[in-house]
């Protein structure tokens, strides 16, 4: 694989992180964390739409006109995240319980829409498919951190499996209540920018 | 009249839109800098979510719900009963990018002043969450075309209330002694955590 290639694939997970310094896709961020599974789901299900959204917007790139893209663009990922939503309920009917309108919600992530509207509307579809994969690679590496700190530290589990025994079944560790609730991932988030931000200095921002 | 005044202070502080399902994040963090911006795209969104919800319950009901194009069509026999409602993403996509347009278009022909005070905050609001989250939410609920019309209103002045907050947060912030890593996005994130915790004693009320 061409070096450029390896930019366009790995370069959104730590250096150019859609979460972390594009302010791209924050909604599901907070809401589906709370467990790991429902984390790794939400995040294939994010890259798998992006990934094809960017190929197929990427291959009709010269045909849209450009004052109808945004509805064109629309209607793309739209097709997209009902075959995704009907291939959940299908499957996987509890975990799309679970997810609810978070799925639908892909539609209006902006990740999507903003790497067809910044990368596709240029790039080759080659190019553009990899750019679709690594955008979901650093949405799904955020959004896998938080998961992991709410769903140990919360619930004493990971994937569902026991780590730490709660006490309320004769175990040691008592959960922590703060990581239960959504609102924790955005202080995880916040101190996750901060230590991305540490070890990558160029990102500071000035104000 | 007194189960819609119910609905509508439920939904702005007990159901806030940004600060308990977590939606319009990422215009929350980014377009939050200024009071004065922050308003403009606050007095949008109320405008779109007021129109957008019933709107698209009147189509989703009369169209898309299961068993609703039944009687039209002359289908008598439960087996053979329609059901669109797979269709709903894409025609609440499409709706809420068409009102938009349309509301453009009337704003920059009959008030420009208003026009020129929105500016691009318009058609960024058809990628904003909170729009298409509210109407998912409507479908989910179940609401009549009353309550779809108190409870656009509510969510949208809920959403307006809490960028409203956080920009005046924002702007006392700029003479605060931040750490470099989390200027910016990092304690925008950390606020925004607070903020919620806060929200979170609306919580218990029940009306």
């Amino acid at each position: 694989m061409s070096s450029d290639n390896k930019k366009v694939l790995f370069g959104p997970v730590v250096d150019n992180n859609p979460i972390a310094l594009q302010v791209l896709g924050v909604c599901s961020a907070l809401a589906v964390t709370s467990s790991m599974a429902n984390a790794l789901v939400m995040s294939v299900a994010v890259m798998l739409v992006t990934a094809f959204s960017n190929l197929f917007i990427s291959i009709i790139r010269n045909q849209i006109p450009s004052s109808v893209r945004i509805i064109v663009q629309m209607a793309i990922i739209a097709s997209l995240v009902i075959v995704v939503d009907q291939v959940l309920k299908a499957f996987s009917y509890q975990l799309s319980k679970e997810l609810s309108v978070y799925i639908g919600l892909i539609i209006t992530n902006c990740i999507v829409m903003g790497r067809a509207e910044a990368f596709a509307m240029k790039e080759k579809p080659g190019v553009s498919f990899l750019d679709g994969i690594g955008n979901g690679l650093g949405y799904g590496a955020v959004l896998m951190v938080v998961a992991f700190f709410r769903e140990l530290f919360g619930f004493g589990t990971l994937f569902g499996i026991e780590i730490l025994q709660l006490t309320q079944n004769g175990g040691w560790y008592q959960g922590n209540g703060l990581l239960v609730l959504p609102f924790s991932s955005f202080f995880i988030i916040g101190l996750t920018i901060w230590a991305i931000r540490q070890w990558k200095p160029e990102q500071v921002e000035e104000d | 009249m007194e189960h819609y005044l119910s609905i509508f202070i439920k939904t702005i502080f007990i159901e806030n839109m940004a600060l308990s399902f977590f939606l319009g994040m990422c215009t929350f963090l980014a377009v939050s800098k200024k009071v004065s911006t922050a308003i403009g795209l606050g007095v949008a969104v109320v405008v779109v979510l007021g129109l957008a919800v019933p709107a698209n319950q009147v189509i989703y009901q009369a169209i898309l719900a299961p068993g609703a194009l039944d009687g039209m069509m002359g289908i008598t026999d439960p087996a053979n009963s329609i059901d669109l409602s797979f269709l709903s993403f894409i025609t609440f996509i499409g709706v809420i990018a068409a009102l938009v347009q349309i509301l453009e278009m009337i704003l920059d022909k009959y008030f420009p002043a208003l026009y020129q005070a929105l500016g691009i905050f318009l058609p960024l609001i058809t990628v904003n969450c909170a729009i298409f989250g509210a109407v998912s939410f409507m479908v989910a609920k179940n609401l009549t075309l009353g309550e779809s019309v108190v409870y656009g209103i509510g969510s949208g002045v809920g959403w307006m209330l809490a960028i409203v907050l956080m920009a005046g947060l924002r702007e006392k912030m700029k003479y605060s002694d931040v750490p470099a890593g989390l200027k910016g996005l990092g304690i925008t994130f950390i606020t925004a955590g607070l903020m919620a915790f806060g929200f979170l004693s609306f919580g218990g009320i029940s009306l």
